[in-house]
């Protein structure tokens, strides 16, 4: 029975060192997989650097970014990606679209099929979404952000970065704080360094804490300031304006209160901790702009720059196959 | 409105045996008897849930007696009867569907378009199935099931209603609840609700644990269902009602309910297979067939209801029969609609807790006809000379596998695609007529 298979990548042959014609999440990645991913986005960081444009090798293939939720800074960063890769990227809106008009998420799905596009990047404001066309489409599709299920390339990214950064990934005590509840930047992000064996520690109001997290292999903390202690890196989530009003915590000044990142707070993590966030930030809320802008600890531009390298990998390895590359067709 | 309908709802077609419910308030009906020839069932294995063991059964005037002359012999060789199945919550008239699984009595959920709330769609609903299937229509307890203001509950009794329930959703007003309590054991209806509290469910599509995590939905704690019947059996041992807890899912649910039958309290509890053997690993990869309402719970209170199921807290097994398309049910999990189709997979799934001894044929058949006959009022769910004869031949040996496809009902949507099981339905009376 397929209801019990969890690997949310369908497994079809491809390049025997990455087998999935999708990436619908983190989950089902192997170790090695993830790590194939990111040696792959080496090149491109350095080519992004160099501002050297030679190659296009996504030339005349068509990429649909099918964003159902809003967003600015991943979208742009597909589109950037793609267009660096010579690909005709094309973008949809929710707005523009006739998913206001009443269609059906599958409806949607066959008409960016029927017009043959060869990468589909999706993000949509319901779990499972993603996964849900991926089934439905011939061509690979990207998870762009699934409601609060999965945002598999910026876990990628932030794993880049960490690398980089840090030199690796294992034995890296991280710690995640915010919202963990509606974040699929947290659960991209348990699954990716679990799986590269970080230590990864979780931290939220019990508000926010989603239920049985330990079981991801995660230790959950309500305390920041200890599980601060002794951290490689601190990754800060956003909170959304939405929640800051007395549903999930009393107000934005007691969330700094208790879990904004400040200068004093950092103390407690290693000297040298790295401070990162996925943006966009709440200033003053999550984060103090003294540790956000700290030149030498905070990496939070450099994860925007390790996104665009990490999605153009991504979209170059799952293209392989269509385009033929030897030992991927 | 009110000045026509007692022309309105007694045309002669009703015959509601048993009749009036336990206080004698209800209306009594003259039954009309329409059935078939005499019959004289033998050479079967006969299933009684109220125990009297037999090798032969008369049908004659379309009840079960203790002897008829010039009966039809039906040679059952070596197949099973037993009481035709009653089918209690029911969302959906579903009469394929309903054949195929060996059920001829449904209990049939207020949450409709329009809503049970109303005398005339009452009747029309206790009418549409005969004489093949009788529908029992439960109707709203308040008013458009808002559950704001009290439904019109005697006048939809004299329609028709056997119970009064809460549909779909559970009231949240304490003080509305204990009226529509209070007013029911008055008139003697049973109040089926549905057990969950609405305000730690929410948006929720999934019960709290490592599975919703990690799917990211939204979930709510499996307390949400113990809270809700907690504060309800609080009410009913105020108020004295019959109440029924349509479906009963969890440790601490099952633990309450247990409680209050030990202390006599007026309550029964029913459950369906998908509670009893699947649990939230099945919404794995966001399967919306398993986007159920309440949803699966944890392993740990799957187990709880085999072990209350065995004990004899469970009173009703139900299919919780719900068809749903795919514009209900192809859609991103929390946003698709909850159910299951369940009436044809309802014997073949009881009969595999038989098979795996967790309970005797004999309770099984209490379970899916005598125990739903109860809550509903109605004498039918036994083979004692009298009962209605409202019988179910089936080969309990015959394997086959569960697929939504293949189902002779409206919808597929069962949670238990593929699974092999065997029971298969051979022959379906109602009153002594054969459905075909």
């Amino acid at each position: 029975m397929q209801t019990f298979d969890h690997s949310p990548a369908a497994s079809l042959p491809g390049g025997a060192v990455f087998p999935h014609r999708h990436l619908t999440g983190i989950a089902g990645l192997q170790p090695h997989e993830i790590t194939f991913l990111l040696d792959e986005a080496e090149q491109w960081v350095e080519a992004n650097r160099n501002h050297a444009r030679p190659d296009k090798r996504l030339d005349g293939l068509t990429q649909i970014n099918a964003f159902f939720e809003n967003s600015t800074r991943t979208l742009l960063s597909f589109e950037i990606a793609g267009k660096r890769l010579g690909a005709d990227v094309v973008n949809m809106h929710a707005s523009q679209s006739s998913v206001k008009k009443g269609e059906t998420l599958i409806d949607t799905a066959m008409t960016l099929n029927a017009m043959r596009a060869d990468v589909i990047v999706i993000r949509h404001a319901s779990s499972g979404a993603v996964r849900m066309i991926a089934d439905k489409v011939d061509c690979p599709v990207l998870n762009a952000g699934d409601g609060r299920h999965e945002h598999p390339t910026q876990a990628l990214l932030d794993a880049l970065t960490i690398r980089r950064r840090r030199g690796h990934v294992y034995g890296q005590r991280v710690v995640i704080c915010g919202d963990l509840l509606h974040s699929r930047v947290a659960r991209s992000n348990i699954l990716a360094l679990t799986a590269l064996s970080a230590e990864v520690r979780v931290c939220a109001p019990a508000t926010l804490m989603p239920a049985a997290i330990d079981r991801m292999y995660v230790t959950p903390f309500t305390d920041f300031d200890a599980a601060l202690e002794g951290a490689d890196v601190v990754m800060m989530l956003r909170l959304q304006n939405e929640r800051m009003a007395g549903g999930f915590i009393p107000s934005p000044r007691e969330f700094h209160m208790r879990y904004g990142l400040t200068k004093e707070r950092l103390a407690r993590a290693k000297p040298d901790a790295l401070v990162m966030h996925p943006g966009p930030m709440n200033r003053g809320v999550e984060i103090d702009s003294a540790v956000a802008d700290w030149s030498g600890r905070s990496a939070i531009t450099e994860q925007v720059e390790m996104g665009v390298a990490v999605r153009m990998a991504c979209l170059d390895v799952l293209t392989r196959r269509a385009r033929g590359v030897e030992g991927w067709a | 409105m009110t000045d026509i309908l007692p022309q309105m709802v007694i045309p002669q077609i009703i015959s509601s045996e048993g009749g009036a419910s336990a206080l004698g308030t209800a209306p009594r009906f003259r039954p009309t008897r329409t059935e078939g020839n005499a019959l004289h069932f033998v050479g079967g294995n006969f299933v009684c849930p109220t125990g009297a063991s037999r090798t032969e059964l008369f049908v004659e005037g379309g009840a079960i007696v203790d002897h008829a002359d010039h009966a039809e012999t039906i040679d059952l060789r070596g197949k099973t009867l037993a009481p035709a199945i009653v089918d209690l919550g029911v969302f959906a008239v579903d009469r394929a569907a309903f054949r195929a699984g060996g059920i001829v009595r449904v209990g049939l959920m207020p949450d409709q378009t329009p809503v049970l709330d109303d005398p005339g769609i009452v009747q029309r609903s206790a009418l549409i199935g005969k004489p093949d299937l009788w529908i029992h229509p439960i109707s709203a307890a308040t008013k458009g099931l808002a559950g704001q203001d009290l439904a019109e509950m005697a006048i939809n009794q004299s329609a028709g209603a056997r119970a009064v329930g809460t549909g779909r959703g559970w009231i949240a007003d304490s003080g509305m609840m204990r009226k529509v309590l209070a007013y029911a054991r008055d008139l003697g209806l049973t109040v089926i609700c549905h057990a969950e509290d609405s305000g730690l469910v929410a948006d929720a599509v999934a019960t709290e644990g490592e599975t919703s995590t990690r799917l990211g939905l939204p979930a709510a704690p499996a307390i949400a269902e113990a809270l809700a019947i907690a504060r309800d059996l609080l009410l009913v041992e105020e108020t004295g009602a019959q109440l029924h807890l349509r479906q009963v899912t969890t440790a601490a649910g099952f633990e309450l309910v247990r409680a209050a039958k030990r202390r006599g309290l007026p309550v029964t509890c029913g459950i369906t297979p998908a509670h009893l053997l699947l649990s939230d690993i099945a919404m794995s990869d966001f399967r919306t067939f398993a986007h159920l309402s309440p949803p699966l719970r944890s392993e740990d209170d799957r187990k709880a209801a085999l072990a209350a199921l065995r004990d004899g807290t469970i009173d009703v097994l139900c299919s919780g029969h719900d068809p749903r398309g795919p514009e209900a049910k192809r859609l991103p999990f929390a946003d698709s609609e909850p159910g299951m189709a369940g009436a044809e997979t309802l014997l073949a799934l009881g009969l595999g807790l038989v098979v795996n001894e967790y309970l005797s044929l004999e309770r099984l058949f209490a379970l899916l006809a005598r125990g739903p006959a109860g809550v509903l009022g109605v004498s039918a769910g036994t083979l004692d000379a009298g009962a209605p004869a409202d019988l179910l031949v089936f080969d309990a040996n015959a394997p086959w596998q569960i697929r939504g496809e293949a189902f002779a009902g409206r919808a597929g949507n069962t949670p238990f695609e593929g699974l092999p099981v065997q029971g298969r339905m051979l022959r379906l009376f109602k009153g002594g007529r054969e459905v075909r």
